[in-house]
């Protein structure tokens, strides 16, 4: 039990990264983003991409430390963040952005998400084919902690990157000016308007933080386990669960949610069979809807 | 025989065009005209195939109960098993209305994918309840008795077009009719809809249930033309998002546009198939079908940005009531 904890710490942990973004992009855009999972499954793909680059040319093959990954996966981490980050800019210009401007209800965006979302996984399919991807192969090393717990160091090189990104993030939205605006919007659009905060200007931001969350939480998914095309479709259950969990608009109720949502995912091995984990979180998220429809941090 | 093939190849199209036509129809009545988001037809396509299964196939015995497992078999004819679809699907809508139907619309849009998902791994793990992953097969065809096998299929589409303009109409009088206004009138204003005396949930839970049970047909019209299911089948990209793209090419609001543009895009996804297939390079074969997902995901992001009425959209309802 102990140690199913803490793999669902590292699961959260991920989840965690996809609930900051998309709380952004619901609170800020008033937009359910169902394309969110699917640009996490891109970002993995594009660190791949350049991964495999690098070691065709025989470059920074070698091992990170007592981790599994080479040097040349961690320097493809800044490739992929800016293809994830540019992706997200280009479709919110492309569809997004019309879409506000003609006064669309948030619903026609909620649509359009799905298919930029089926549209980002045909490219997955068709760019890499249906199966399974590492990012490295051999054995991987295991550490043995006390409480008969078994982790593996990637394992902890995932929390520690993870809850680092977040710190990052936390600390742009407290004490910069850009993110004291980012929060106002995200607290209550229409007082933000009446100070004079454009949302549109903000727009970039948000897509900026969401896709560079995004696309670390999909290399750090793709470091614990693989890389296949449904791996985002999949993670979008529990991120809309962790973010209607934590409530709308609030960052600490997404990080929190993405943990809680973690745990229980992978607590719920130790009765259930392993594949009924998006089931667990989407009951969770009926059980949220049920008795406390604004979430924890919510107060709508 | 070359002609034969080409009306064979035709009359099985047009069975699974007529079968996403009615999908499109259900989806009309609860997104066309009630505004409300159902992103699991999935779930409501699954709950109808493998209820009219279990019902019309008898529970396997001998040799055959080694290799199929089943909770039910009740071994009742073809109409029933549409029927308890209808009743299955109406009743899941049933919960999942009670559930989410007072909250703001995107809850029930992601309660449905989580209850379509949920179905799928369900009868994917629970191998007692309808064999799990290889899914029943043999599935009886209705009537089959009545013409020789090569024409089976022609038959077939009667059947499905018969279903087809019995829905139609019932949904063209169902919408024009005062339950009809009053559902227009709620997805235009809930709050001047619920100040007229109009109980909102009450009416977005009937159009929710009737949904469904439009939904739960077309699955089991499915079910008894593949003869095979297993829970493979009902995705997220060809159990419900198919759909959507059908209903807002075609047009939404409008059952002509529902059933126009389950014509057409389930023309533009088979027959791309073929053209696909015959262009690419040898090696690509495994992951060529899924340029049709950026196909379809394209299609519908365009219409929604360039003509979000669709081709025909929607008409303006006089009463005649």
């Amino acid at each position: 039990m102990p140690e199913l904890i803490v793999y669902g710490i590292v699961l959260g942990s991920i989840i965690a990264l996809g609930t900051v973004g998309l709380t952004l992009i619901w609170s800020i855009l008033d937009l359910f983003n169902c394309a969110h999972g699917d640009q996490m499954t891109m970002g993995a793909y594009v660190a791949l991409l350049v991964a495999t680059l690098f070691s065709g040319a025989g470059f920074l093959q070698g091992k990170v430390g007592p981790f599994s990954f080479s040097w040349g996966l961690l320097v493809a981490v800044i490739p992929a963040v800016l293809a994830s980050i540019g992706l997200a800019i280009l479709i919110d210009r492309w569809v997004y952005r019309p879409l506000r401007q003609w006064g669309a209800t948030s619903i026609v965006g909620f649509i359009a998400s799905i298919g930029i979302a089926f549209a980002l996984r045909g490219l997955v399919y068709v760019l890499w084919g249906p199966d399974f991807h590492f990012y490295f192969t051999g054995v991987r090393r295991m550490l043995f902690l006390p409480l008969g717990i078994k982790v593996r160091p990637d394992e902890i090189f995932i929390l520690v990157v993870a809850w680092t990104m977040v710190a990052l993030i936390y600390l742009f939205l407290a004490k910069t000016k850009m993110g004291k605006a980012l929060r106002a919007l995200a607290d209550s659009p229409e007082l933000a308007r009446v100070v004079g905060i454009s949302t549109e200007r903000m727009t970039v931001w948000v897509w900026a933080i969401a896709g560079t969350l995004i696309a670390i939480a999909g290399i750090l998914y793709g470091i614990q386990t693989q890389l296949r095309p449904e791996m985002g479709w999949i993670f979008l259950l529990p991120l809309f669960a962790a973010v209607i969990l934590g409530g709308q608009g609030s960052i600490t109720g997404a990080l929190v949610g993405g943990l809680v949502m973690g745990i229980a995912q992978q607590v719920s091995t130790a009765w259930l069979l392993p594949t009924y984990k998006p089931a667990v979180a989407f009951m969770i998220m009926v059980l949220v809807l049920l008795f406390r429809p604004q979430g924890i941090f919510g107060r709508r | 025989m070359e002609i034969g093939g080409i009306l064979s190849f035709l009359a099985s199209f047009a069975i699974m065009a007529g079968i996403y036509a009615i999908f499109s129809l259900g989806l009309n009545v609860h997104w066309g005209y009630m505004g409300l988001l159902n992103f699991g037809i999935a779930g409501f396509f699954a709950i109808g195939a493998y209820t009219s299964a279990l019902i019309t196939t008898p529970k396997p015995t001998g040799v055959l109960a080694d290799y199929v497992t089943q909770a039910i078999g009740l071994n009742q004819p073809f109409l029933v098993g549409v029927m308890g679809a209808a009743i299955a699907s109406g009743l899941l809508a049933l919960l999942i209305g009670l559930l989410t139907l007072r909250l703001r619309a995107g809850y029930l849009a992601i309660s449905t994918i989580g209850i379509a998902e949920t179905i799928r791994i369900f009868f994917n793990n629970e191998a007692w309840l309808a064999n799990g992953p290889e899914g029943l097969v043999g599935l009886p065809k209705p009537l089959h008795g009545l013409v020789p096998p090569q024409y089976y299929n022609f038959l077939y589409l009667a059947i499905v077009l018969a279903f087809l303009a019995l829905i139609y109409i019932a949904v063209e009088k169902g919408i024009r009719s005062p339950w009809g206004r009053v559902l227009r009138a709620i997805r235009e204003d809930e709050v001047m809809a619920s100040a007229n005396g109009k109980d909102v949930f009450l009416f977005k839970l009937q159009s929710l249930v009737v949904g469904a049970m439009i939904m739960g047909i077309a699955g089991a019209l499915y079910a008894h033309f593949s003869a095979a299911i297993q829970p493979g089948l009902f995705t997220p990209m060809f159990g419900t998002f198919i759909i959507w793209t059908m209903l807002t090419v075609g047009g939404t609001g409008n059952n002509k546009g529902a059933v126009l543009g389950a014509f057409l895009v389930w023309a533009l996804w088979s027959w791309s198939t073929y053209f696909i297939l015959k262009v690419v390079p040898p090696g690509f074969e495994t992951r060529a079908p899924h340029i049709r997902f950026i196909l379809i995901g394209l299609v519908l992001v365009i219409v929604l940005l360039r003509r979000p009425r669709g081709i025909i959209g929607e008409e303006r309802y006089v009463s005649r009531f």
